[in-house]
């Protein structure tokens, strides 16, 4: 058996009605891919993972997958896979969202997520736009592009994922893409081996909603753009910074070691409950 | 429940600390929740005590919405969890009402009420949250909606909550108001063992076996928690038995009455009132919360002018008592309901009674109590 064909039977549902829900050509089930890969990379066994997700295309690849799966509301995944991390922190904890989900609606509980440094891995599928619902713009559709909610271009400007993690006080930020599917399962791999909070975001392309209205004639071309306007961080930073503009950095941002709040906790009720005895 | 005992720790305490007491006693040991008037010691009290507990854990969340994701996420993972809150909180938790309900995460949310809408009264009294309980998230579900009406009703109905949480699967809400939360008062505490404590249903087949959402005699299907071998899907979309989302009539048909069922078919069990003097009552008063004490007061100094007033307080707001309130219409020739809202209960209470007997409201909405004395006036204006 090829490694592919051994590792979707043995992580993806066998009981689950196929076929799944996502397009032709959309980066999701390859970052899917990725967190198959990884998990397996880590050694985990399936029982201890959950993977908690939101609502989007994105969130639905959840089901697929042969884990504990949490399919949750709208942009508030990390609440849930807080309470999780908390009550079960033996658990291997992955979240996956959108960029809707994630920065959007659910921007506030990220930030938070983050601050606490809850020891989990927040995936953010990043498509700069909204998939699942027909194509209006996200937080992260990037000024002048176009969408069902943005017909003349975008005014805004657009969230940068990772420097927002950053500043929210990620353990560990790092950025990807579903064009360079190694790179992104070295990223996924090193990440779900990490303590607190840690943030992937995963360049995604949709051609489906985004890539039709911005004259992307065809899937194909939307990763050969991603491959184009992407550089390594390592790379990108020797460039001169007027040319920094041109590309978007991928690798690893940040890399701190703290310990995640359920460890932190758990100190605390030992002291506590130490004490009390 | 209670079977008494002879010698009982006394305690005194506020209506919010009971529901604490209340808490631990059923076992719970995840509380995650946001400040709010006037709710507050119930969270305050939970972060000093939870940690000390072997498996305790607390968490203060950015929002109310994040309080109940937290809550529900714990609550899949085997715990038993509960929330507080009051008006504006429980606005924010509608949305995750609706999930508990769908995946069918047991659980206890308390709203101590205040006057609204908005921010409204935040230090006031109200009962205005009562349909809101019912009826506030989206979609049709099914729920359950207690109340309590002094401090040592608070530590029992926290226990019936979490109780009836895990018996039946579901979300359980306890709507409190402000005068009950903050009324301190001489409680006994239960001995050990005083109360029954129930524990949800495990699955007792292996996983390959297992379906998360199988019908059953009861309509309660077992819960497998994360992380207990059984990796299952869970989500707020509608599901077929393996929790799998489906699109197919018959399949959303089943698992829509099921769940309606599962609460249904344990009317008896799950629909608390207190009677008091209700056996020859000529005018009947049905009432909750503060209120009820109020009443009960009134009935006692109607009785002694020689009126014929009985009371009904409910215990249980939803489902609904019927059989005990169309009992009362029954036999009395009024029946009058006293409430802090323009007429939430009293809505019910004429549905049941089909135009049977007359029903009088008394409303108040400034954020003042309604007194014994107020009661009284009525009564005798019958
Ligand atoms: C509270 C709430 N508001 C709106 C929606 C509708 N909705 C579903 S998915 C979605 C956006 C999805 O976009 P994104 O998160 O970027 O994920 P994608 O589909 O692109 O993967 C929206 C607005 C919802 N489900 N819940
Ligand atoms: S709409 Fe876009 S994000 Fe959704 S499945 Fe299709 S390509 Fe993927």
């Amino acid at each position: 058996m090829s490694e592919v064909t051994q590792l979707i039977h043995q992580y993806l549902r066998h009981n689950k009605k196929f076929p799944h829900v996502l397009c032709p050509g959309c980066g999701h089930g390859i970052a899917m891919g990725s967190i198959v890969r990884s998990v397996h990379a880590q050694g985990w066994s399936k029982d201890d993972v959950v993977v908690v997700a939101g609502i989007g295309c994105s969130g639905r690849i959840a089901v697929y997958m042969d884990f504990n799966t949490v399919h949750t509301t709208h942009g508030r995944a990390l609440t849930f896979a807080t309470g999780i991390k908390m009550a079960k922190p033996e658990m291997h904890v992955i979240v996956i969202m959108g960029d809707g989900d994630a920065l959007s609606i659910g921007g506030n509980h990220l930030i938070h997520a983050a601050r606490k440094n809850i020891g989990l891995t927040a995936i953010i599928l990043n498509n700069n736009i909204y998939g699942m619902t027909g194509g209006q713009c996200s937080s992260t559709t990037p000024t002048g592009d176009f969408s069902m909610t943005t017909p003349y271009g975008q005014l805004e400007k657009s969230f940068d994922i990772v420097e927002l993690a950053r500043a929210a006080g990620a353990n560990f930020v790092a950025r990807g893409t579903a064009f360079h599917a190694q790179q992104l399962d070295r990223i996924m791999t090193t990440a779900f081996g990490r303590p607190g909070f840690n943030l992937v975001e995963v360049f995604t392309p949709c051609h489906t909603q985004y890539g039709r209205k911005n004259k992307f004639k065809n899937p194909v071309e939307m990763y050969k753009h991603i491959s184009k306007t992407t550089m390594p961080l390592e790379a990108w930073s020797k460039l001169e910074p007027e040319k920094r503009a041109e590309r978007t950095p991928v690798g690893v941002f940040v890399e701190r070691d703290e310990p995640g709040l359920e460890e932190r906790y758990m100190e605390m009720k030992k002291k506590l409950l130490g004490s009390a005895q | 429940m209670a079977q008494a005992k002879k010698k009982r720790t006394e305690i005194f305490a506020l209506g919010n600390e009971a529901v604490v007491e209340g808490a631990l006693i059923a076992g719970c040991t995840f509380y995650a929740g946001y400040p709010i008037t006037p709710s507050s010691e119930i969270m305050e009290i939970m972060a000093a005590r939870l940690p000390r507990t072997p498996e305790g854990v607390f968490l203060q969340m950015e929002d109310e919405i994040g309080s109940l994701g937290a809550a529900i996420g714990a609550s899949l993972a085997g715990r038993k969890v509960m929330t507080a809150t009051s008006g504006p909180g429980f606005s924010l938790m509608q949305e995750h009402i609706g999930y508990a309900c769908m995946v069918e995460s047991p659980l206890v949310i308390v709203n101590v009420m205040r006057g609204g809408p908005s921010t409204g009264l935040p230090t006031s009294p109200s009962q205005g949250d009562v349909q809101q309980a019912r009826w506030g998230t989206h979609g049709d579900h099914p729920i359950i909606v207690l109340s309590a009406s002094d401090v040592q009703e608070c530590l029992e109905m926290t226990v019936r909550a979490f109780n009836m949480a895990e018996k039946y699967r579901t979300p359980v809400i306890l709507l409190l108001d402000e005068v009950t939360a903050h009324t301190r008062e001489k409680i006994f505490l239960p001995e050990p063992g005083e109360y029954e404590i129930l524990e949800r249903a495990v699955p007792s087949v292996p996983p390959e076996w297992f379906k998360p959402y199988e019908d059953t005699a009861r309509g309660v299907p077992p819960v497998a928690p994360i992380g207990a071998g059984y990796r299952t899907h869970i989500t707020g979309l509608t599901h077929d038995p393996m929790g799998y989302p489906t699109q197919r009539p018959d399949e959303i048909n089943t698992a829509m009455h099921r769940m309606f069922r599962k609460i249904d078919q344990f009317f008896d069990d799950i629909q608390l009132v207190d009677e008091f003097l209700t056996e020859d009552a000529e005018i009947g008063i049905v009432a909750y919360g503060s209120v009820a004490r109020s009443a009960r007061l009134a009935v006692t100094k109607a009785r002694e002018r020689g009126y014929k007033v009985g009371l009904i307080t409910l215990k249980t707001l939803f489902p609904f008592p019927k059989p005990s309130v169309v009992a009362l219409a029954r036999k009395a020739k009024c029946i009058l309901v006293p409430e802090m809202n323009m007429g939430q209960m009293s809505r019910e209470v004429k549905r049941v009674n089909n135009g049977a007997t007359r029903v009088r409201t008394i409303n108040r909405v400034d954020g003042s109590i309604i007194t014994p004395s107020e009661i009284l006036k009525s009564i005798t204006q019958v």
